[in-house]
């Protein structure tokens, strides 16, 4: 990332920090001018920054919540109340991170879904998307123990229905589930864990964000085109062409934020959250936040177990089963730059792809409908055909179908020079 | 450096034995550091100590029920009518998931005590409040449509087990200890 920067000054104080630790070329070959990156990159391109300024928001919000939070079952609630009523700017505060979570889990599923459509995933970018998959993961447990952390009612049932999953591990399952919790049940020792696990992990996420840029910057960003940079004439310094744009899309991004916000801040959570926790009572229907639902509907859709045929010998149960898929949902993106076996990164060369593309965005809007509406009549098929589908998408489609019909489509020869002849 | 290629026979260097036995060591005393690390998070000695309480039964009546706390777990004490106790023994017989007879999950038959705590994902089943009980009459799980017969046994639904029964003896005719 440096090794590209011919950063020069004039300033006397720079150059003496510069001969020392070579910061300010650090920073010029990373986001400045002497970083090239490609010239077509379209809007899809804007949510790397747009997480990044989420993550950036979510621990500023969230460490000075912490001034005012009460980690204890007896007292969690009534803090996040105080820091609502009495608190200067709590709520504002407040409200910035609930829905900042929301925010950033927006932004980072549709920079997932740009590097599905263009390829980014593939050579010379695998661990790149590897990293980008550890980063989601350490996202969805940072978001889970947050959520367990004001003691509601969605907080306590949430927390003890996932913590539950792992009861589901053969053998050790149950004294796991009680190392998790601290206790016999979700109680203080877990609120305290969750506390400062939830305090940590961002921080951890910061680290591989770091790597995740290290490795981005090693063979620079994909493209709409999908076709390596071939020479200077197809990119542009970063600045300012890349930052300014990055700016812009930041402004579009606080105006969303700001609604939700100023105008709608409880629409994204569920009201029986503000019903303190009552280990004895479940609400009547427990529906995790929005971006946990489609892999809660993977989790739910299977209610089968794999027998040894015809004899009564299970050999894993449905719960085992229905964990094995939520987590094997993420197994396959990390597994996918080797189940994709086409050499062609951008779908607009892949018209057959581009089919799947979207069926599997569909696909994921049902599972997600599905995960929000109570397990009965045509739902729970609805589910498993979801989850069915979206296996075979990655599992048989991509490595065993495509490759068959898939036809060699000419490539343009550069990005200067995008015509097909 | 001619004692390191010195050769003991075997192709083994004394290099190696230093590798090995350095390795070793390092791996048993990142073991013993790791282990109090992940040992903190078990139940500590308060919580294994707050294990058992007392329960009069006198004021519950016939086909009513009672939830009470046992190490932050709910608890069902039920005292069954002699139709669900019937129902219950004549399902002995049935297709149960977690075969058990009645007999065997209680100490005398019209109290049924048990955890408050689906076995799917623990969530707790609604029974005895009035209502819907499930379709066998006993609890009704309403997270993901788990129904227990009025033995606590798993009958439809995607729990793997019968409701959990705790460790209890009855201290007199009405009372018991739980824990
Ligand atoms: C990856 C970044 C983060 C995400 C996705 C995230 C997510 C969440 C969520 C979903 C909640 C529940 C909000 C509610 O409904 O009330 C929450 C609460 C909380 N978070 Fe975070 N968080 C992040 C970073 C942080 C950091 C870095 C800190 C502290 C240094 C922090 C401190 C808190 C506190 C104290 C609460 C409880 C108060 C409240 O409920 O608003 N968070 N977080
Ligand atoms: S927790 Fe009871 S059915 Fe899932």
């Amino acid at each position: 990332m440096a090794g590209n920067s011919n950063f020069q000054s004039n300033n006397k104080v720079v150059n003496w920090i510069e001969e020392r630790m070579p910061i300010f070329s650090l920073i010029d070959g990373s986001l400045g001018a002497s970083y090239p990156a490609p010239k077509n990159l379209n809007y899809w391109w804007n949510f790397g920054s747009l997480a990044g300024l989420a993550l950036v928001i979510q621990i500023v919000t969230g460490i000075v919540l912490v001034m005012h939070y009460t980690p204890n079952t007896e007292l969690a609630f009534d803090s996040v109340e105080h820091i609502m009523r009495d608190v200067n700017y709590g709520w504002l505060l407040r409200y910035v991170h609930a829905n900042g979570a929301s925010m950033f889990f927006i932004v980072v599923y549709i920079h997932i879904f740009r590097g599905l459509y263009f390829g980014s995933y593939k050579a010379p970018r695998e661990l790149l998307w590897i990293l980008g998959v550890v980063i989601l993961i350490l996202m969805m447990a940072t978001a889970f123990m947050g959520y367990v952390l004001p003691w509601g009612q969605m907080s306590f049932w949430g927390a003890k229905v996932i913590t539950n999953l792992f009861s589901a591990v053969p053998v050790v399952g149950d004294s796991l589930v009680q190392w998790l919790w601290g206790g016999f049940a979700v109680d203080n020792p877990t609120l305290q864990r969750f506390f400062s696990l939830h305090y940590l992990l961002p921080f951890v996420i910061a680290g591989v964000v770091i790597l995740h840029i290290w490795a981005l910057h090693k063979h620079g960003s994909n493209n709409p085109l999908g076709i390596d940079v071939k020479s200077p004439q197809d990119t542009v310094g970063f600045h300012p062409y890349y930052t300014a744009k990055d700016l812009f899309g930041i402004g579009v991004f606080i105006l969303v934020f700001a609604y939700f916000v100023f105008f709608n801040p409880n629409y994204l959570g569920h009201a029986d959250n503000y019903i303190p926790a009552n280990p004895l009572l479940t609400p009547a229907s427990i529906v995790p936040e929005w971006y946990f639902l489609p892999f809660y509907a993977i989790l739910r859709s299977i209610t089968f177990s794999i027998s040894i045929p015809f004899t009564d010998i299970v050999l894993i149960d449905a719960k085992l089963l229905g964990v094995l898929a939520m987590f094997g949902s993420l197994a396959v993106l990390i597994a996918l730059p080797w189940l994709d076996r086409s050499p062609v990164r951008s779908s607009r060369f892949r018209p057959m792809y581009r089919w799947f593309f979207w069926i599997l965005v569909i696909d994921s809007f049902i599972l997600g409908y599905v995960g929000a509406q109570k397990p009965e009549g045509i739902m729970p098929t609805l589910g498993l055909i979801g989850t069915a589908y979206y296996f075979f998408h990655f599992l048989v489609l991509l490595p065993f179908i495509m490759p068959k019909y898939e036809k060699d489509t000419k490539l343009p020869e550069s990005i200067s020079n995008p015509v097909i002849k | 450096m001619a004692t390191n290629e010195n050769k003991n026979g075997e192709g083994v260097t004394r290099r190696d034995f230093i590798h090995v036995a350095a390795g070793g060591v390092g791996a048993i005393a990142a073991a013993s550091v790791v282990w109090p690390l992940v040992d903190q998070m078990n139940p500590s000695a308060d919580v294994l100590a707050l294990a058992s309480i007392e329960v009069d039964l006198s004021s519950i009546e016939r086909g009513g029920a009672v939830k009470v706390m046992w190490r932050g777990t709910p608890i069902y004490i039920r005292h069954r009518t002699e139709a669900e106790i019937a129902a219950a023994k004549a399902d002995d017989s049935a297709v149960l998931p977690d075969p058990a007879t009645d007999g065997d999950r209680v100490q005398k038959p019209e109290w049924m005590i048990m955890e408050a705590v689906c076995t799917h994902l623990g969530c707790v089943p609604v029974g005895a409040e009035g209502g819907y009980n499930g379709d066998f009459g006993g609890w009704f799980c309403p997270c993901h449509g788990s129904h227990y017969d009025t033995s606590g046994r798993i009958r439809k639904g995607p729990a793997p087990r019968n409701l959990a029964i705790p460790p209890y003896q009855f201290v007199a005719d009405t009372t018991i200890v739980i824990g």
